[in-house]
Parts: C-alpha cells; sequence; structure tokens
C-alpha cells in the first residue's frame, strides 16, 4: 500500500511527466522574462536613477537594488502561474486529479503533490533567475545564496494560498482578476522598484501584510548584506506561516471537492 | 467442511445504504450483495443514484447511512487500502490528453506504487488486450471516444484488481465502438474478473450482466438476473405499434376491448402479449388500424417501464 510520502511523491511525478512533454513554452519564460525585466528595470530605468543619486537605495546601484527583489517577484509570479489553471483544470477541465483519488492516493496527497511539484518548478525560475543575477554582477553579498531557498519559500507561500483558492473554483473568471487586483499591485508595491519607506504613512503598513513584502525585504538584504538575524527570522516566519495555512487550507479543500 | 457465511465472501454487502446531499436524496437506502467471479448491473434512468453508490463503493464519497463493505473492509476506514484493489473505469474520461496513451498507463499505474519495469510489461500487454499497440507513443488527444474508452478499461486493469467498476463504460459511443467495448468486457469477464458495472442500456445490461438490480430514484426496485426480471415483470412478446393521428381514437376502442396490458408513448404505443403474431392477428380482426406494426421480444427496457411507468433513456 501506498504510504502517506510515496503518495505525494506519485502525484508530483506524474505532474513531471506533463512537463517534460511541454516544457519549452514555460522554460522561456522561466528564463527569458527575468532577463528582460532585469535589463528594462535594472539597466534601463537604472541608468536613469543612478544618475541622481543613490543615497535612498542605501548607497548601491540600482541594478543591485532591484535584482534580488525580483528573484522574489519571479518566484511569486511563478507560484501563481502554477497554481491556478492547472489545479482547477486538474479538477475540471482534465480531471485527472479525480483520477488520482479513484487509485490509492488520498485528497491530501494530491493537494500535497502538486504543491511539491509547484515548489519545483520555482526552484527552477528562481534558480535561474540567480544565475542571471550573479553573472550580471547585480550581488554585493556572498550571502545572496540564501536568498534561492528565500525566494523558493516566497513562490511557495502564493502557490500554496492560490491552490487552496483554485481547487474549490468552478469557473476561472476570478483568475484574471487576482492576477490585475492581487498580485500585480503588490508586486508594485512591494518595495522590489522603490524603496517601500516612500509609500504614503497612512497606508505604508500594508506591506507587513502581504508575504511578497517580507521575500523582498529578505532577498534583497541578503545580497546587501545587510540582513540582521531578528529581521531575517520575522520574514521567514510570515513566508512560512502562509505556506503552511495555505497547504492546511488547500488539503481542506481537495477533501471538500474531491470526496463528496 | 464449515459453512462459509456469504458477508465473508461477497466482495460487495450494502445494508440501507445511503448518500444525500443537504436535503436531495441520491440513493435512499438500499441492500445488495456482489459475490466474486460475478458481472452485476446497476440499471436505470440518469439520476437514479447508480452514480452515488458507485462513488461510494470506489470509496470517494462517503456514505451518510446504513452499511457498507467492500472486499471486506469498510470504506469508511479503509479507503486507500480498498482502492489499491479496485479498478475504476469513471463515467467521464480522465485520463491525461498531453500524455501518450502508455504513459497514461505509467502514472496511473505509480499512484498504486509499482514499479516502471512492472508498469512497463502490463502496459504493453494491456494495450494489445485493448486493441491499442500501435497508438502507444501517440497522444491521447485525437483518440477517438471509442479509444479512449478502451485506454481507460486499460488503465483500470493496471492494478489486476479484483473488482472492476464501470460507470456507464458505453455511454456515448457509436454502435461499432460499443461493440469493440463490449467484446472485452466479455473477455475479462470469461476471465473470471469480477465486475460492477452502470448502464441505461437494456441492451448492454442484458449482454453483460449475470444479475442486475433496477434502480429509480435512489432506491432498487426489482433485483434479479435479466431473463429473470423479463419473465417475472413482463411478458415473453411485445407489439409496437404506430398508429395515425386521425385513427388513435378508434385504435384506442379497439385495444380497450382486450385483456393486455397497453402502455402509451408519446410516439408509439406498446401491448404486452406471450404471442404477438396471434394477437395482431386478432386486432385485425377486429378492425384495428395502424401505421406500422412489429412483434419484438419483451427487454428489461419494458420491465423498467412497467416498474416505473418512464422510460429508461428519455429524449
Amino acid at each position: 500500500m501506498t504510504t502517506t510520502s510515496s503518495g505525494v511523491l506519485r502525484v508530483a511525478e506524474y505532474r513531471y511527466a506533463t512537463y517534460k512533454r511541454l516544457w519549452q513554452g514555460s522554460f522561456v519564460s522561466t528564463v527569458i522574462n527575468p532577463i528582460l525585466f532585469l535589463l528594462a528595470f535594472g539597466v534601463g530605468l537604472g541608468s536613469l536613477v543612478d544618475e541622481r543619486t543613490a543615497e535612498s537605495l542605501e548607497g548601491v546601484a540600482y541594478l543591485s537594488f532591484v535584482a534580488p527583489a525580483m528573484l522574489a517577484t519571479s518566484a511569486m509570479f511563478t507560484g501563481v502561474n502554477e497554481s491556478s489553471y492547472a489545479v482547477l483544470g486538474g479538477v475540471k477541465w482534465v480531471p485527472t486529479t479525480h483520477a488520482q483519488v479513484a487509485t490509492p492516493i488520498t485528497p491530501a496527497q494530491a493537494c500535497l503533490g502538486h504543491l511539491l511539484w509547484m515548489v519545483a518548478r520555482v526552484a527552477m525560475s528562481v534558480v535561474a533567475f540567480y544565475a542571471v543575477i550573479v553573472v550580471a554582477g547585480a550581488t554585493e553579498s556572498w550571502w545572496v545564496i540564501a536568498a534561492v531557498p528565500v525566494a523558493v519559500l516566497t513562490g511557495t507561500a502564493f502557490a500554496a494560498c492560490l491552490q487552496a483558492w483554485s481547487v474549490g473554483r468552478t469557473t476561472d473568471t476570478s483568475f484574471p482578476n487576482i492576477s490585475r487586483f492581487v498580485i500585480l499591485p503588490m508586486f508594485l508595491f512591494s518595495g522590489a522598484f522603490f524603496p517601500s519607506e516612500q509609500l504614503p504613512d497612512g497606508v505604508e503598513w500594508v506591506k507587513v501584510l502581504t508575504p511578497i513584502w517580507h521575500g523582498v525585504e529578505l532577498c534583497r538584504s541578503l545580497s546587501l548584506g545587510t540582513a540582521t538575524l531578528p529581521g531575517a527570522a520575522l520574514h521567514l516566519a510570515v513566508l512560512a506561516a502562509f505556506a503552511l495555512v495555505g497547504a492546511a487550507l488547500g488539503v481542506h479543500e481537495y477533501r471538500k471537492r474531491l470526496s463528496t | 467442511m464449515r459453512p462459509v457465511s456469504v458477508a465473508a465472501v461477497s466482495l460487495i454487502v450494502a445494508r440501507d445504504l445511503q448518500k444525500r446531499f443537504g436535503d436531495f436524496t441520491a440513493v435512499a437506502g438500499i441492500d445488495l450483495e456482489v459475490q466474486p467471479g460475478e458481472a452485476f448491473g446497476f440499471l436505470g434512468p440518469n439520476g437514479a443514484g447508480k452514480s452515488s453508490t458507485m462513488r461510494m463503493i470506489g470509496c470517494v464519497s462517503p456514505r451518510t447511512g446504513g452499511e457498507l463493505s467492500v472486499l471486506g473492509l469498510d470504506p469508511e476506514t479503509h479507503g486507500p487500502a480498498i482502492r489499491a484493489r479496485l479498478g475504476v473505469v469513471p463515467q467521464e474520461d480522465t485520463l491525461d490528453v498531453d500524455l501518450s496513451v502508455h504513459d497514461n498507463l505509467i502514472v496511473y499505474g505509480r499512484y498504486f506504487d509499482l514499479p516502471r519495469s512492472l508498469l512497463k510489461e502490463r502496459a504493453a500487454e494491456l494495450l494489445d488486450f485493448v486493441q491499442l499497440s500501435d497508438r502507444a507513443n501517440d497522444t491521447v488527444e485525437p483518440l477517438s471516444g471509442g479509444m479512449k474508452r478502451r485506454l481507460v478499461i486499460a488503465r483500470a486493469l493496471v492494478n489486476e484488481p479484483e473488482l472492476v467498476m464501470l460507470d456507464e463504460p458505453t455511454t456515448g459511443l457509436d454502435p461499432q465502438a460499443r461493440h469493440l467495448v463490449w467484446d472485452r468486457l466479455y473477455r475479462l469477464k470469461a476471465d473470471g474478473a469480477t465486475l460492477v458495472l452502470t448502464t441505461h442500456y437494456m441492451d448492454e445490461a442484458e449482454q453483460l450482466c449475470d444479475r442486475l438490480v433496477v434502480m429509480d430514484q435512489g432506491r432498487i426496485v426489482a433485483e434479479g438476473t435479466p431473463r429473470g426480471l423479463i419473465e417475472a415483470h413482463c411478458t415473453r412478446e411485445v407489439l409496437e405499434l404506430r398508429v395515425a393521428d386521425a385513427d388513435r381514437s378508434g385504435a384506442e376502442d379497439v385495444l380497450a376491448t382486450i385483456d393486455q396490458r397497453v402502455e402509451d408513448l408519446p410516439d408509439r404505443t406498446l401491448v404486452y402479449a406471450d404471442d404477438g403474431d396471434a394477437l395482431l392477428a386478432h386486432l385485425h380482426g377486429v378492425g384495428l388500424r395502424h401505421e406500422t406494426a412489429l412483434v419484438r421480444r419483451s427487454s428489461l427496457e419494458d420491465v423498467f417501464l412497467q416498474l416505473t411507468g418512464r422510460t429508461l433513456v428519455e429524449s
């Protein structure tokens, strides 16, 4: 009989089998998109910013300011992409998740196995982006290597929460709105492109509630070598909480959807 | 030798089994037993509770009342252990259309924690069995409905199940594809497999089932062998008449003079008789006018009509 962990692995293995067949498209977006973003913001916008002042950017070039932050935001986008249509599709359009739970696989294993695969996908994109920013010379400290797992955790937090939402939907109409009204504002105001202290005082506190701000802050401070232990612990705790609560909700929602 | 109790050898035992969704009752308390090697059918129209019953037996839907034992275990506490020994052909194809025919079998077999080397052997055998060997490396997407169905059947056999559950195995297939599926299921049955299937086609039930229950509105309304049910609830033959509108009232008057049961359907009138030709000759003698008349053997469709006043496949 399938054990709990092997069931999770079998589900992730299935996702890998489908990815192997269709990897080209996502590989391009995984590697090319961050490079384009980095060129546009880091080099393009950066040349303008660096001419004026670097004081508000902790005394570093704009590229070094923005690149590690985008490590976190690109992880967020990968997590979001993997956890919306693919999750709903598995219980609706191509009901392969229903197929899984007709076997010894349980709804909880179906949920966590797919999440494990999303973590792997986030890790792939983070590693690719990491290689780009290191080669571009956009890092200041060896600590930046620790930003890799932090970014993966950031992407996982988003993937787990959105997965729990997606599996319970009957249509995909909410997904574009989530991108427009939740993810995009988080991306723009996460502090990735300008210091979040410059947000209006009245709304600045909101950033603390968003996982992306914690991911951006921690990745950047590691890359710049300015991270402190208490700060890092707090950021990690918030990200881990989002990931764990998301996964717990996901297991609950999978049971609700698949075991009726 | 000590007698073995029925419960010990039955693969499925249900007592007052119920399924409710809020105020809606899908299965209103049914009793049944399925023995090893049997081909057991649930016959009934859409919404009769067949699929809900199948999902409870398949351990994907918890029962809301009564008792259920599958392979001697309780689905509530041993779901994964039972599912490991079942082969499930769901009503809706749940194949991954982006994967190849072969990979669909491998991926599914991995859910049972079977090693890849073993699965490769089994996939080759099973694709041969369902006559899809030449499509092994094609993606599933372009396959016909009948081919997909056969692939789902092959997939359900990948863990060498003790009990194969088929929910409307041929719904939506053209007659030729349906016969090919029946042929494969017949072979499975001949090899000693235990089959449980649902259908709203009486010919499917007659062809495949050793024993069946007729379900309607969440209840079992009759149980027996296909032949036994027909004998118990129906005459040997049925006379089907189509009458022109102008002759309708005259025909009704004539039919009122005979003892046989008459069923008026929107498009035709059924008259039940052990000797249809003799009855037709008699009706002609007393002045019946009709467009067409057909004498046929009675079927489970007639049994269903007799029991519920409705046809199995409502248009």
